[in-house]
């Protein structure tokens, strides 16, 4: 059983880690696009935002499982379950991403970009250079809070059947006739977690160097 | 010193100028912020302006240093040409690589400092002549340690600059500025964040690159500090030059009515 809930976990940690590989930049750029004063952009980046955060992720998943098939009558193949469950978490991820880099780049005083600015620096490099290091120190506390989530939201590719850690448990649970393997794997997810809030702990006490 | 600031006052708009403002009209929507405001300022030149609050000093100053855009008149440093009127009379800016040139000829002090508060005094004087002049490494700390030392924070090159003072912090950021080796340093109202003690520290620093011939424009309130320290003082007000001259003439026998109202509520 805990072979089983084992290779589940390591499932459930790619669906982790390449969802933070792929929504934290992506995040970025949908900030900026959301930012950008070409109305047009913004609106629709806007828009795609309130989609991602106003319906339920297991629907996302569903749609990006099924559009290729029924809207485009287009097979995949049996590896699409997961790429569908990366794709899908990276953009919905990504939305949440967004409005956190948002806030926290609109928070930044904007004498620290005047700053940059009379001393020569270009745009991109007032960016990151100046801006983004700051900006990451003020939005760890709502991002830990995300991947905090994101953690729990891995289990919601049992929809897609994907063999993650959730997905694995509801199998044994419902072949031995017992919950034994549920518990089991809870207790994988709180140990998870507890190494998550560790990490962005360690990460926001490397931050604390400095203050405003 | 005198002498000098006479012989700029008088002169027209020769190519011997430093910094030279035209003609500078500047709104913000219906406000109509800076209205006609020409100013030239000569090389080793100290000029401190004075005036109320609202009367469009930080804005002059941000017009210069290329925070801000105007929509009339001309700017220039020395034979560099950032902004001209065409035959509308609307301001046409330089290309981005000359304004960017130009940007290397001045420097800015700010009244809160702006100090870039993730990294090390150290690297915040460094990192522009790094990232923007592209000098090299030991060149630029070689130099930026000699300027920490003439500012006195030579023990405080690996703090972060909420460790320090505000008296410290301003010091950083004049050092930071002096970095680029500009032409001439812009100062707005660069103690009005300090206390006392504090401000005391900051205007020696001034005196002491005044002593050097810097050439400097200086926004304040402290009106014996200008008088000291400055060749020539610009008092303006609503958005216009009240009145100009040397700097010990200005504030012991103004002309204007204007002058002399503001002055009295400054020193009294
Ligand atoms: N960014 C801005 N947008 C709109 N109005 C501004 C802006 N900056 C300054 N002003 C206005 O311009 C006038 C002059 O301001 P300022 O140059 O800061 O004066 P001073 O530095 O002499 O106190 C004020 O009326 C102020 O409200
Ligand atoms: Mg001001």
């Amino acid at each position: 059983m805990v072979g089983m809930l084992g290779e589940g976990f390591i499932t459930s940690l790619q669906i982790f880690f390449l969802t933070l590989l792929g929504a934290l930049p992506l995040g970025l750029v949908v900030a900026f696009g959301r930012m950008s004063r070409f109305k047009p952009l913004s609106l629709l980046v806007q828009l795609y935002i309130s989609i991602m955060r106003g319906t339920p992720l297991m629907l996302q998943l569903m749609v990006v499982y099924y559009l290729p098939y029924f809207g485009f009558g287009i097979s995949m193949g049996d590896g699409y379950r997961f790429t569908a469950t990366i794709f899908a978490f990276i953009i919905n991820y990504a939305a949440y991403f967004a409005e956190i880099y948002r806030s926290g780049i609109q928070s930044m005083p904007h004498g620290q970009y005047e700053a940059a600015i009379v001393l020569g620096y270009s745009r991109p490099q007032t960016f990151f250079f100046i801006i983004f290091p700051q900006v990451v120190k003020r939005i760890l506390p709502p991002m830990t809070n995300e991947v905090i989530t994101l953690v729990k939201d891995t289990t919601l590719s049992f929809v897609l059947s994907v063999p993650e850690m959730f997905t694995q448990a509801k199998a044994i649970a419902a072949a031995q006739r017992a919950m034994t393997a549920f518990v089991v794997a809870g207790g994988f997810y709180y140990v998870f977690n507890l190494v998550v809030a560790f990490v962005m702990n360690r990460i926001e006490k490397k931050m604390d160097y400095y203050h405003e | 010193m005198n002498s000098a600031s006479e012989k700029t006052t008088g002169a027209s708009a020769t190519g011997d100028a430093l910094l030279s403002v035209r003609h500078l009209k500047k709104s913000f929507g219906e406000n109509e912020v800076l209205k006609d405001i020409s100013l030239e300022v000569a090389k080793g030149e100290v000029v401190a302006i004075i005036g109320p609050s609202g009367s469009g000093k930080s804005t002059l100053l941000r017009c210069a240093t290329l925070l801000e855009t105007f929509e009339s008149g001309s700017l220039a440093y020395g034979k560099l040409i950032i902004a001209e009127n065409n035959d509308k009379g609307e301001a046409v800016y330089a290309s981005k690589a000359m304004q960017k040139q130009a940007k290397s000829t001045f420097g800015l002090v700010f009244q809160n400092f702006n100090l870039f508060p993730h990294r090390s005094v150290l690297h915040n004087i460094t990192s522009a002549p790094m990232s923007v002049q592209k000098r090299g490494k030991e060149e630029v700390f070689a130099q930026a340690r000699l300027l920490l030392a003439r500012m006195g924070l030579s023990d405080k090159e690996n703090m972060m600059p909420c460790e320090l003072s505000g008296g410290q912090q301003q010091r950083v950021a004049i050092a930071r500025a002096l970095a680029l080796n500009p032409e001439v340093l812009f100062f707005d109202e660069p103690t009005s964040a300090l206390d006392p003690e504090l401000t005391r520290e900051v205007l020696g620093v001034i005196r002491s690159l005044a002593a050097e011939h810097m050439t400097m424009v200086i926004v304040t309130h402290e009106m014996f500090f200008a008088r000291d320290v400055a060749d020539r003082i610009i008092f303006m007000e609503g958005g216009v030059i009240v009145e100009e001259g040397p700097a010990s003439d200005l504030i012991t026998n103004p002309k204007q009515d204007r002058t002399r109202a503001f002055l009295a509520d400054y020193t009294a």
